[in-house]
This record gives structure tokens, C-alpha cells and sequence, in this order.
């Protein structure tokens, strides 16, 4: 088995763009030295938020599944690090295994459900099941309800030692690269092929004998995955697991990322939640330099930059470039 | 369980879902005419509870603030369709979802720049301020005059849409925009009159909301959320579908509320009830979206418009 399941074009911009990007994010912890933990927390965010948007990305950019609900497998996988933290199950693995099991469940029950449906009413049945969960996480009292949880300590995962935000960083980085590979390996792979036809061609591929549904089944629940292990990953960085992981704007967002980076790119959604994150983050001081009194309102340029960004960008910031495979 | 108490609720929930309704409305015709699906109608909602807060507090008639909340929201819906949304209706869902998702963001920041943060409050107009008793039960005047409204607009829309040339054209529209389109008719007009439409109505049900809920940035957005459950069950597109499943959804939802707390007791133990309860009545609609979805995936009243798209 080769390595790359494509031959790759070194000199492309895009390649260009994902190497040095990948170099960045590789070198980050030391760059910015022993007190630049905010840098390092805030570029662990960016990966999680990555991690999500590729597992939104193989439905959306390849499946041309939209799903308006994905934020609530990041709530269930932060939910599967609080709730058993809370009676003193610290091991990793087991948060890990719960996480992926139940999303397995719940993604397989919502998927068959709402796949019946296509195009808005596929968006709405995913937002309604979304809104469902986030009800639930609101009524566990015991687990904080409304409030959240906090997590005392993160997850144990035994030789591999998360407590500093350096080692949970390259957690979070090494997850982010095995999802890259993998979603490119798959996108190439024959089941790729068939996922992306579908999209393209839903009747002729139906017409070519492929049990379509079943097929976009498997990538839907294999999307809701790598959406919980990145709430998983989220619980550990934030030390607390909240319904607000779960509200439809979060879900909005991670649509923002995907289309931002450039919809069915595999690389796209790394480069789009650099751009969305780092954003949101230099909006506020921007805004607070120039009109000081409005500095709370940043969202309001938020708001109009994601318009904007559904309206003119149309292959996205990544997406833009030219291709980087033979 | 008082009967008393049964039938004040299926009025409350009545008055709901004739709200939803209003809202409902415009977002179904919208997206049956345009293929468009605004998130940001929520957002219209909203400006219109605000215009009708802030004309009521400064000239103390209902019935102006009323007027201010329709025609503001009318007008904002219109510049919205002609300036920024046009490109838009050529799109796929995505875009649109997305855009209008932004449109959300900046509106809820708007509001908050001009009206502040926090929630301000909206008066009862005096007239309307009093209960009414009737079967022997009293009701409060108010949601009495929104039903009434409510069902009032429901047939002036039946009328307008089935009976008069424009409303032909709507629904030809809906069905045909090319042949409606070579037959001569502006449908950019047609498109923009149809949103404005819909964007007064959210407005008209921003305003008669305002005295009953809490006029706050955001506030359009559940109640946009319950809006798009209706006109999924009612079936994309359709009027009579947006009317009846609004209904249901204000009744089962105001049913659950007040109910389940109580039912959930009589099966489970306190605590577990307690906690169950009102999770459970939230997501009763939602249950039941997913439940028409799974046995009509087209909702109860499929039109043809919703049906190819």
C-alpha cells in the first residue's frame, strides 16, 4: 500500500499552503516559547474546531449531505469526559470508547432517520435532532444542566500524559493529521467514489446498482465520529462540558469553517477555522481601536463577514488554489 | 388537571401556534417561490417587536405601533430582498443557510447597538388588558385579540392566495416561475412583494408577541427554530400545511409543557420526573417532526413546489 493515495504536485499553491500550515502548527508550542500559554490553548481550540469541521467536511464537502446539527456529537463526546469524570472515571480510553459508541448509536438511529429526507428538510431534521440532545443535556441537573459541568482534571490516558497544554496541543494535532489522511484516503478510496457520485448524481448512481443510502449512511456516522472525539478533546481543553457545544450556532459555525476553507477540499476545513478563529479573535481589538465604545459588538462585523463569505467566495479560502494532486 | 385549567392551556397553546402561523406564513411562501430558505426571518420578527415596542412607548397607541411593527418589517424585508438577498436565489441551500445565518448575527448586534442589551419591556394596551369569561372560564383579553388577529390574517391570506390575480400568480409561481416568467409576469417583482409579505407577517408577529414574551437581541431565534419545525411538517410550501401543523405544534408544545411534568410523575419517581419532565416536553415537537418526516418525508401537505426541490 502506498503512502499517499495520490501523486502530489509539490509545487502547487496548495501544496505549498498545507505544508507550511502543517509546519506552523507542528513547531507552534516552541515559536512561541515557555509563557505563550494563551497561544497554545488558543491554537489547540483551532485544531478541535478543525477536527470537527474535516468530520462535517466528508458529509458536506463530499456527501452533499448538509447537516445542520453536528455540534451535538462535540457535545455528546465533551458530555462522555464530564459525566464519568464526575464519578471518578478519569481513565482516557474509557471516555474515548464511551464517546465513540454512543455517537455510533446515535449517529446510526438520526442518520437512518433523517437521510430519508434530502436537501432542506435533510438541514432541518438534523438541526431538530440537534435542538432534541441539547434539550437533554439542559435537564441533566445533576450533571449542571443549564450551567455546564466543570471537569475537574482531564482524561488519563495512561503512558500518554495530557496534563500539560503542550502535550494535549500535540494530542489535538496528531488527531487532526490521522483525520486529514484518512478523509483523503477515503475521498480517493472506491467508497469515496461512490460517496461523491452520489452527490453529484444521486439517480445515476442509485442507477448504477449502488445502495446509495447505505453508503451515505456509513460516511454520516463515520462525520459524527470524528465529532465526538473532537468534543472529547474539547471537555479536556476547556475542563468543562456544557450544552452551549451543542447549540445550533456552533453547528452554524462549523458549516462557516468548512465553506470558509473550501467546500470538498480535504485540507479546506484546517485553513478555514485558522481563518474563522483567529477572526473572531482579532475582531474584538480591532473594533475596540477604532470605535471604542462599540467594542462588544464585534459580532456585528462577524455577521457580515460570514454573509459576505457565502455570497462571493464561492470555492472557499484554500479552495481558491490551485490543486495540489497529479 | 382541572378542565379549568386544560382549556386555558389549549387556548395558550392555540395562541401559539396562530404566532407560529404568522411566521410560518412568510417563510413557507418564500421558500416555495424562491426555493429560498431565510434563517433570518427569526431576525424580522425581532425588528418587528422592536418597532412596535419603541412606537408604543413613544406614542402610546397600539394600534400605531402595530402599524410601525408591519411596515418596518415590510420595508427591512424588502431592502433585504432587493439589495442583498437577489444573488442568493439562484443558489443552493448552503449559501443560503449560510448567509442568512450571518444576516442573524449582524441583526441580534443591530438591535443591540441601538436598543441595548438587555430586554425591554412592552405594556398590555389598556383596552385589551382585562379577561373575558367564556363557558364559564375566564381568558385574558390580549391573547384572546392575537388568536382573533391570527385567524383573521390566516383567511385574508386564503383569500388573497386563492382568490385574487396576484395570488394566482404566487401560486403559479411556486409551481412554474420559468412559464410564469415567459408569460410575461415581473417575478422579481412578484418574488420581492411575496418576501416583503412574509416579512410583515413576521413583523405583525413580533409586535403581538412583544406584552407576552420578553423583547430581547435574539429572541427571534427559537422561536424561528419552532417556525421551521412547522413549515417542515406542513410541508415545504404550503399555506393550508403552514396553517394546520402550526397549530398542532403550539398545542403540543404548550400541552407538553404544562402536562408532562405531572404525567412523567405518575410513572416515574419524583426526582426522575422532575428532571425528565420538562426535557421531555421540549422535545415533544421535535419527536414529532422526526416522526412525519420518517412516515411522509414531504409533510403533511406536500406541494409540488416543495416535492422536486
Amino acid at each position: 500500500m502506498k503512502l499517499f493515495p495520490a501523486l502530489i504536485d509539490w509545487r502547487a499553491p496548495r501544496t505549498l499552503v498545507a505544508v507550511v500550515v502543517l509546519i506552523a502548527f507542528a513547531v507552534l508550542p516552541f515559536a512561541v516559547g515557555s509563557d505563550g500559554d494563551f497561544y497554545v490553548k488558543f491554537a489547540t481550540r483551532v485544531l478541535i474546531y478543525a477536527l470537527a469541521a474535516i468530520g462535517l467536511n466528508f458529509i458536506l464537502g463530499f456527501g452533499g449531505m448538509v447537516s445542520l446539527g453536528h455540534a451535538m456529537y462535540v457535545m455528546l463526546g465533551a458530555y462522555c469526559v464530564g459525566i464519568p469524570m464526575q464519578h471518578e472515571i478519569a481513565s482516557g480510553w474509557a471516555h474515548l470508547a464511551l464517546a465513540l459508541v454512543l455517537t455510533a448509536v446515535l449517529a446510526t438511529v438520526v442518520g437512518a432517520v433523517a437521510l430519508r429526507t434530502t436537501g432542506i428538510a435533510f438541514i432541518m431534521i438534523t438541526l431538530a435532532f440537534a435542538q432534541m440532545l441539547f434539550f437533554v443535556a439542559v435537564s441533566l441537573k445533576e450533571y449542571g444542566g443549564d450551567d455546564g459541568l466543570t471537569i475537574a482534571s482531564r482524561s488519563n490516558f495512561g503512558l500518554f500524559d495530557i496534563a500539560s497544554n503542550v502535550s494535549l496541543y500535540y494530542l489535538a494535532f496528531f488527531a487532526v493529521l490521522l483525520a486529514l489522511y484518512l478523509s483523503w484516503r477515503a475521498v480517493l478510496s472506491p467508497f469515496g467514489l461512490i460517496l461523491r457520485g452520489s452527490k453529484a448524481n444521486t439517480r445515476r448512481a442509485l442507477a448504477l446498482g449502488h445502495p446509495v443510502l447505505r453508503y451515505q449512511l456509513v460516511a454520516y456516522v463515520l462525520s459524527a465520529l470524528v465529532c465526538a472525539v473532537a468534543g472529547v478533546l474539547l471537555a479536556n481543553l476547556t475542563q468543562f462540558a456544557s450544552p452551549s457545544y451543542g447549540a445550533w450556532t456552533l453547528s452554524g459555525e462549523l458549516i462557516v469553517i468548512v465553506i470558509l476553507g473550501g467546500l470538498g477540499t480535504v485540507f479546506g476545513p484546517l485553513v478555514g477555522a485558522v481563518c474563522l478563529l483567529v477572526l473572531e479573535e482579532i475582531l474584538p481589538t480591532l473594533v475596540e481601536a477604532t470605535f471604542p465604545d462599540y467594542k462588544s459588538n464585534w459580532m456585528l462585523l462577524l455577521g457580515l463577514f460570514i454573509f459576505f463569505v457565502a455570497l462571493l467566495l464561492k470555492r472557499g479560502v484554500f479552495g481558491s488554489l490551485r490543486g495540489g494532486v497529479k | 388537571m382541572t378542565l379549568q385549567l386544560t382549556l386555558s392551556q389549549l387556548m395558550n397553546g392555540l395562541q401559539l401556534g396562530v404566532l407560529l402561523f404568522l411566521l410560518a406564513a412568510g417563510l413557507t411562501l418564500v421558500f416555495g417561490i424562491m426555493s429560498f430558505v431565510n434563517l433570518a426571518h427569526g431576525s424580522l420578527y425581532m425588528l418587528g417587536a422592536y418597532f412596535g415596542a419603541a412606537a408604543f412607548a413613544k406614542t402610546e397607541s397600539f394600534l400605531l405601533a402595530l402599524l410601525a411593527a408591519v411596515v418596518g418589517a415590510g420595508i427591512v424585508g424588502l431592502l433585504l430582498d432587493r439589495f442583498a438577498l437577489t444573488k442568493l436565489y439562484t443558489r443552493d441551500h448552503l449559501d443560503q443557510v449560510l448567509a442568512t445565518f450571518g444576516l442573524i448575527l449582524f441583526f441580534n448586534e443591530l438591535i443591540r447597538i441601538i436598543w441595548g442589551p438587555g430586554s425591554i419591556f412592552m405594556q398590555v394596551p389598556d383596552s385589551l388588558s382585562q379577561t373575558v369569561e367564556i363557558f364559564g372560564f375566564s381568558y385574558p383579553s390580549y391573547r384572546f385579540a392575537i388568536i382573533g388577529v391570527g385567524l383573521l390574517v390566516a383567511l385574508g391570506l386564503y383569500l388573497l392566495i386563492q382568490k385574487t390575480r396576484v395570488g394566482m400568480l404566487i401560486r403559479a409561481g411556486a409551481t412554474h416561475p420559468h412559464m410564469v416568467a415567459s408569460l410575461g409576469v415581473n417575478i422579481k417583482w412578484l418574488n420581492t412583494l411575496v418576501f416583503a409579505l412574509g416579512a410583515a407577517l413576521a413583523g405583525l408577529a413580533g409586535v403581538m408577541a412583544g406584552p407576552i414574551v420578553s423583547v430581547q437581541p435574539g429572541m427571534g431565534e427559537p422561536v424561528l427554530i419552532l417556525t421551521l419545525v412547522v413549515i417542515i411538517i406542513g410541508g415545504l410550501g404550503s399555506i393550508r400545511g403552514a396553517f394546520f401543523a402550526a397549530l398542532i405544534v403550539g398545542v403540543v408544545d404548550t400541552l407538553g409543557r404544562a402536562f408532562m411534568p405531572t404525567i412523567m410523575r405518575g410513572i416515574f419517581e419524583r426526582n426522575t420526573a422532575d428532571a425528565a419532565g420538562p426535557a421531555i416536553a421540549s422535545m415533544l415537537i421535535y419527536l414529532l417532526m422526526a416522526l412525519v418526516l420518517a412516515f411522509k418525508p414531504q409533510g403533511l401537505f406536500p406541494t409540488s413546489a416543495g416535492a422536486t426541490r
